[in-house]
C-alpha cells in the first residue's frame, strides 16, 4: 500500500518536473535545456526573498514566478529566436544558459551575494503535519503535490481546448506551417510557450523543493528527468509523458521499497534503453518522420 | 513490353488523419510497359510512389514486385529489390560535383551484387552514366557542383542516380516539369533509352502531350482513387477524366 | 589553370562619409584549385597551398619545447585531449550529422575500460590505451544505437544523458572504486612521451578524417547528412552509415578518456563531468565548425584559459558557455572559416 501511495506521488513529480519542457517542446518543437536551470532558479529566487528579504512566502512565490516566466519569454525573444530551426544551436545553446546559470549558483560570495555553498538551502513546507490513509502516513506537503500535478494537467488540457492561446498551442503543436497559414505568429507563440513552461517549471520547483534540499546539482536532475520522461513517453506527446511518469514513479518507488534505493538510477537506464529498443520514437512517439519529409 | 508481372498494386490505400489520400488503388504492370500515371493536383500521385517505394507505410493493400511481398519495407530495403525513384523536389548533393553524386548509388549494397565487387573506377563509371542521360561528356559540366546546375541538368541527375543503381523498375515523378520545351525535347530520347535498355517505367507527368508519345498506357487519379485504365486515347475520352481535369490540361493539350 | 569565380559585393555605407561605397571582395590573384581539382604551377603556388599547413603541423611539433615548464606541458596535454574530443564533436556534428552534447560518456567509457586494463589486469599501458579506444568506441556505438535511425534531436538526447546516468550507475553500484575512484593506474611517466603521443593522434586524426570525408565513405556520410531520403532511395541503410561514422568518432572520444586515465594516474567519475562535453563544443563554435582544424586550436586555445581561470572554481564552465553563446550569435562561422576567408580573398572598399 506503501508503494501505491508513494508511487502515486513520485509519479507526480516526474510529470511535474517534465510539464514544462514537454509543453515547450510540443508547441515549438524547441528542446528547451535550461527547463532544469529555470526550476533551480526558482527555489534559490523563492529562498532569497523569503530569507534575505523578509518577504512573505506566497509573495515570494509569485514574484518568482513572473521573474522566471519573463526570464523564460526573454530567453527566447533575445537568443533562441536567432538559433531556431537549427535543432543542434538550440540545443546547444539553451544548455549552455542552462551552465551559466547552474554553476553561476554555485559561485560563493560575490559581492556579499552568497551562492549555493553547503546543503543549507531549503523551502518550507506549505503545510506541516501528516495524515493517515489506508494505513499510510503521508504528509500534507506530498498531497499538495498530487493536487498540483492534477491541476496542472486538467489546467492544461482545459486550457488548450478551450481557451485561445492554448488552441493556438494545439495548431503549432499538430501542424506549424497550416498553423502559420492561419493566420497564428509563430514567434510569438514561441515567447508564450516558453513563458508558461518557465512557469510550469517553477511550479514545479515550489512544489517540490519542500521535500528536500535546493542544489545545483537537482538542475541537471531535473533536466534529465524530464528528458528521459520525454523520449520514454514521445516527444511532444502528454498523454506518453503522463504515462512514462507513472512508469518511472512507480518503478524506483518499488525499487526504494523492496531493498534497492541505490539502484534507481539502474532501473531508469535499464528503461530508457529498453524502451529505445522495442518501441525507438517512445510510447505515444508520433515517429512519421520520413512521412512528413517526403 | 513482355508477359512478366513486374509489379502487382492491390487495393492500396493510405490515410492521414481523416484524409483519404490514396484510395484503394491496385493496378498490375508488366515489364517492359511504360505506364504514365496522370490526374489533377493532389489526387495523390506522389503519394502512391511513396507507398510503393517504402517512405510511407500503407494503411492496407499488397504490393508484390517480382512476385515477392515488399508491403511497407522500408525504402533503402525496396531500392535494394531494384524499384528506383525520383524525387519530385530535387535532391542533389549540392555540394559535390555531378559526378560525385552517383558515388552513393555505386557505393549500394545492390550494385555490388551485380558487380560481383569489382566495379573498378567508380568515377568512370560515374561520368559513363552521366553521358548515358544526356550530360556532354567532353564539356565541363560533369565536374561541376551539383548546386550550381540549370534545372534540365538537375533532372537528369535524378535519372543518373537512379541508373546507378540498376534497377529494374524506375518511377519518375515529374521528370518534365519546370523544363523549357528545349529541354523535354532533349529527355524524351533519354527516356526512350531507359525503356530500349530493358528498364520498366512508371512516370507521373502533367506534362500529357509528351507523356503519351512515351507511354502505352495511363492510370488517372483523383482524390485518391483510380479513375481509369488503359491507353492514352482511350483513357482522355472518358467522362470522368475530363471532368476531373474540368478542361484546364485537358483542352490544352489534346 | 586560373579561374575566376567572381566576386561578392557588398552594400554599405562606410561610416561618416556621405558617398556611397561598397565592399567587394575579390579571390586573391593566386587561384589553384577549384573544385576539388588542383592544378599547381609554380613554387609560389605551391607555397600557398602548404604554407598554413606546414605551418599547424610545425607549431604543434613545437608546442611542448616552447611550453615555459613542466606544468604548462602537463596543460598542454590536457589540452591535446580536449582538442581530440573537439575534433571528435567536429566530426560527428558536420559530416555525419550527428550532433553529441555527451562527449563526457566518451571520456568515461574509455576511461574506464582502459583503466580496467591496466588496474586489474597489469596490462602495458599502451596496450590499454588502445583496448580502451576501439572497446570503448564499440560500447559507445552499440549504446547509442538505438537512437540512430530517429530524428536528430532523439540522439542529442540521449547522448546528454548518458554521462549523468552512467556516473549515477557505478556510483549506485560502488562499482570500479565508486566514489573515490581507482589509483593508481600508471601511464607513461614521461612528459614527453605524453605531450608527443597527443600530438601525434590529434594530428593523425585531423590529416586522417580530412582524407576521409573526401573518399566515397566520406560521401556517404555528407550524403545522409544532407539528404538521407535520396540515400534511402539508392538502396543504402542510413543507420548503417550512421553506425560506421558515430564508431569512427567513438575511437577519438574515447582515446581522449583512455588518455586523460593513464595521464592522471587516476580512474573515477570526474571522466563524466560536463566540462568533456561542453568545452569541445565551445572549441567547435569558436573555432570554425566543419574545419577539423579550428576545434582543435579552439581547444588548444580555451584549456589553457581555463587554467588561468583555475582559481574561480567553477566558473571556468561559465566562460565556456559564454563563449559558445558569443560565437554562435555573433561569429558563427568561427575562427578558423573566417581566417580561410581571409586568405583566399581580400575585401577592399570601393566607391559607387
Amino acid at each position: 500500500m506503501d508503494v501505491l501511495i508513494y508511487g502515486l506521488v513520485n509519479s507526480v513529480v516526474y510529470m511535474l518536473m517534465a510539464a514544462g519542457f514537454t509543453l515547450v517542446y510540443g508547441v515549438s518543437r524547441l528542446p528547451n535545456f535550461a527547463h532544469g536551470a529555470l526550476y533551480v532558479l526558482t527555489g534559490f529566487l523563492t529562498w532569497t526573498f523569503v530569507n534575505s528579504l523578509n518577504l512573505n512566502y506566497f509573495l515570494s512565490i509569485v514574484i518568482t514566478l513572473v521573474i522566471v516566466s519573463a526570464l523564460g519569454a526573454g530567453l527566447y525573444a533575445f537568443v533562441l529566436k536567432r538559433v531556431r530551426g537549427m535543432p543542434v544551436s538550440e540545443i546547444i545553446v539553451s544548455f549552455a544558459i542552462a551552465l551559466i546559470i547552474l554553476e553561476g549558483l554555485r559561485l560563493q560570495d560575490i559581492g556579499g551575494f552568497k551562492g549555493f555553498i553547503g546543503s543549507s538551502y531549503s523551502l518550507p513546507a506549505f503545510l506541516q503535519g501528516t495524515f493517515s490513509i489506508a494505513g499510510v502516513t503521508l504528509d500534507y506537503q506530498r498531497l499538495l503535490i498530487i493536487v498540483v500535478g492534477v491541476v496542472v494537467v486538467v489546467g492544461m488540457w482545459v486550457f488548450t481546448r478551450h481557451q485561445k492561446v492554448g488552441l493556438a498551442f494545439r495548431g503549432m503543436a499538430q501542424d506549424e506551417r497550416a498553423a502559420m497559414m492561419l493566420g497564428i505568429d509563430s514567434d510569438r507563440m514561441a515567447v508564450v510557450a516558453l513563458a508558461v513552461g518557465s512557469a510550469l517549471a517553477g511550479v514545479a520547483a515550489v512544489t517540490i523543493y519542500p521535500l528536500g534540499q535546493i542544489t545545483a546539482e537537482s538542475g541537471y536532475h531535473v533536466l534529465n528527468a524530464a528528458l528521459a520522461v520525454c523520449i520514454v513517453g514521445g516527444l511532444g506527446s502528454w498523454m506518453g509523458a503522463i504515462l512514462a511518469s507513472f512508469i518511472f514513479g512507480f518503478a524506483t518507488t518499488a525499487a526504494a521499497f523492496f531493498g534497492a534505493p541505490r539502484y534507481q538510477d539502474v532501473i531508469l537506464f535499464a528503461l530508457i534503453i529498453l524502451v529505445l529498443i522495442v518501441r525507438p520514437s517512445g510510447l505515444f512517439g508520433r515517429q512519421k518522420e520520413l512521412e512528413e519529409r517526403v | 513490353m513482355t508477359d512478366e508481372r513486374i509489379l502487382e498494386v492491390t487495393d492500396l490505400a493510405k490515410s492521414f488523419g481523416g484524409v483519404r489520400a490514396v484510395d484503394d488503388v491496385s493496378f498490375n504492370l508488366n515489364r517492359g510497359e511504360i505506364m504514365g500515371v496522370i490526374g489533377p493536383n493532389g489526387s495523390g500521385k506522389t503519394s502512391l510512389v511513396n507507398l510503393i517505394t517504402g517512405f510511407v507505410k500503407p494503411s492496407s493493400g499488397k504490393v508484390l514486385f517480382k512476385g515477392q511481398d515488399i508491403t511497407g519495407k522500408a525504402p533503402n530495403k525496396i531500392a535494394d529489390y531494384g524499384i528506383a525513384r525520383t524525387f519530385q523536389v530535387m535532391r542533389p548533393y549540392g555540394s559535390l560535383a555531378a559526378y560525385k553524386n552517383l558515388i552513393v548509388p555505386l557505393t549500394s549494397p545492390r550494385v555490388k551484387r551485380a558487380t560481383g565487387g569489382k566495379l573498378g573506377d567508380r568515377d568512370a563509371v560515374a561520368i559513363d552514366i552521366l553521358e548515358e542521360v544526356g550530360f556532354e561528356r567532353d564539356a565541363y559540366v560533369p565536374y561541376k557542383v551539383a548546386s550550381s546546375l540549370p534545372l534540365g541538368y538537375l533532372k537528369r541527375l535524378e535519372l543518373a542516380r537512379c541508373l546507378a543503381l540498376r534497377p529494374e523498375l524506375i518511377i519518375c515523378d515529374e521528370v518534365f516539369s519546370g523544363l523549357s520545351m528545349a529541354e523535354i525535347a532533349t529527355m524524351v530520347p533519354v527516356v526512350e533509352r531507359l525503356r530500349i535498355n530493358g528498364i520498366t517505367l512508371i512516370m507521373i507527368e502533367h506534362r500529357l502531350r509528351e507523356l503519351f508519345s512515351l507511354a502505352n498506357r495511363v492510370i488517372v487519379l483523383n482524390f485518391g482513387s483510380k479513375l481509369a485504365d488503359g491507353p492514352p486515347d482511350e483513357v482522355m475520352a472518358r467522362d470522368e477524366v475530363k471532368a476531373a481535369y474540368m478542361g484546364t490540361e485537358v483542352a490544352a493539350t489534346c | 589553370m586560373r579561374t575566376d569565380t567572381g566576386f561578392l559585393r557588398n552594400l554599405g555605407k562606410r561610416r561618416g562619409s556621405q558617398e556611397d561605397w561598397r565592399r567587394e571582395r575579390l579571390d586573391r590573384g593566386l587561384k589553384v584549385r577549384t573544385e576539388g581539382l588542383y592544378a599547381v604551377s609554380s613554387w609560389r603556388e605551391i607555397l600557398y597551398l602548404v604554407g598554413p599547413r606546414a605551418l599547424l603541423v610545425l607549431g604543434l611539433l613545437l608546442l611542448p619545447v616552447l611550453a615555459p615548464n613542466l606544468y604548462w606541458q602537463r596543460v598542454l596535454c590536457v589540452a591535446g585531449a580536449y582538442a581530440l574530443l573537439a575534433i571528435t564533436f567536429d566530426f560527428l556534428a558536420n559530416y555525419v550529422g550527428l550532433v553529441c552534447v555527451g562527449g563526457a560518456f566518451m571520456t568515461g567509457v574509455g576511461g574506464y575500460v582502459s583503466g580496467i586494463f591496466t588496474y586489474y589486469l597489469g596490462f602495458p599501458w599502451p596496450v590499454s590505451i588502445l583496448l580502451g579506444t576501439v572497446l570503448g568506441a564499440v560500447i559507445v556505438t552499440l549504446l547509442w544505437l538505438p537512437s540512430l535511425p530517429l530524428r536528430g534531436i532523439y540522439f542529442a538526447i540521449l547522448t546528454f544523458m548518458f554521462p549523468f546516468l552512467a556516473r549515477g550507475i557505478i556510483l549506485a553500484l560502488d562499482a570500479f572504486g565508486g566514489t573515490l575512484g581507482l589509483g593508481p593506474v600508471y601511464g607513461a611517466d614521461n612528459i614527453w612521451v605524453e605531450n608527443y603521443l597527443v600530438i601525434a593522434v590529434m594530428l593523425v586524426a585531423v590529416f586522417a578524417l580530412r582524407r576521409l570525408v573526401g573518399e566515397d565513405v566520406g560521401i556517404l556520410f555528407l550524403g545522409v547528412k544532407d539528404n538521407d531520403l535520396a540515400v534511402l532511395a539508392s538502396g543504402i541503410s542510413i543507420t548503417r552509415v550512421k553506425a560506421k561514422g558515430l564508431f569512427i568518432g567513438a575511437l577519438g572520444g574515447c582515446f581522449a578518456g583512455a588518455y586523460i586515465v593513464h595521464l592522471y594516474n587516476f580512474m573515477g567519475t570526474s571522466l563524466f563531468a560536463t566540462d568533456f562535453s561542453i568545452l569541445p563544443i565551445a572549441a567547435t563554435v569558436m573555432g570554425g565548425s566543419g574545419t577539423l582544424v579550428g576545434p582543435m586550436l579552439g581547444a588548444l586555445i580555451l584549456t589553457p584559459l581555463s587554467e588561468l581561470l583555475r582559481g574561480f572554481g567553477q566558473l571556468r564552465v561559465v566562460l565556456y558557455a559564454l563563449v559558445l553563446i558569443g560565437f554562435i550569435m555573433f561569429k558563427p562561422e568561427g575562427i578558423v572559416n573566417w581566417l580561410t576567408r581571409k586568405y583566399h580573398q581580400f575585401e577592399q572598399w570601393k566607391k559607387v
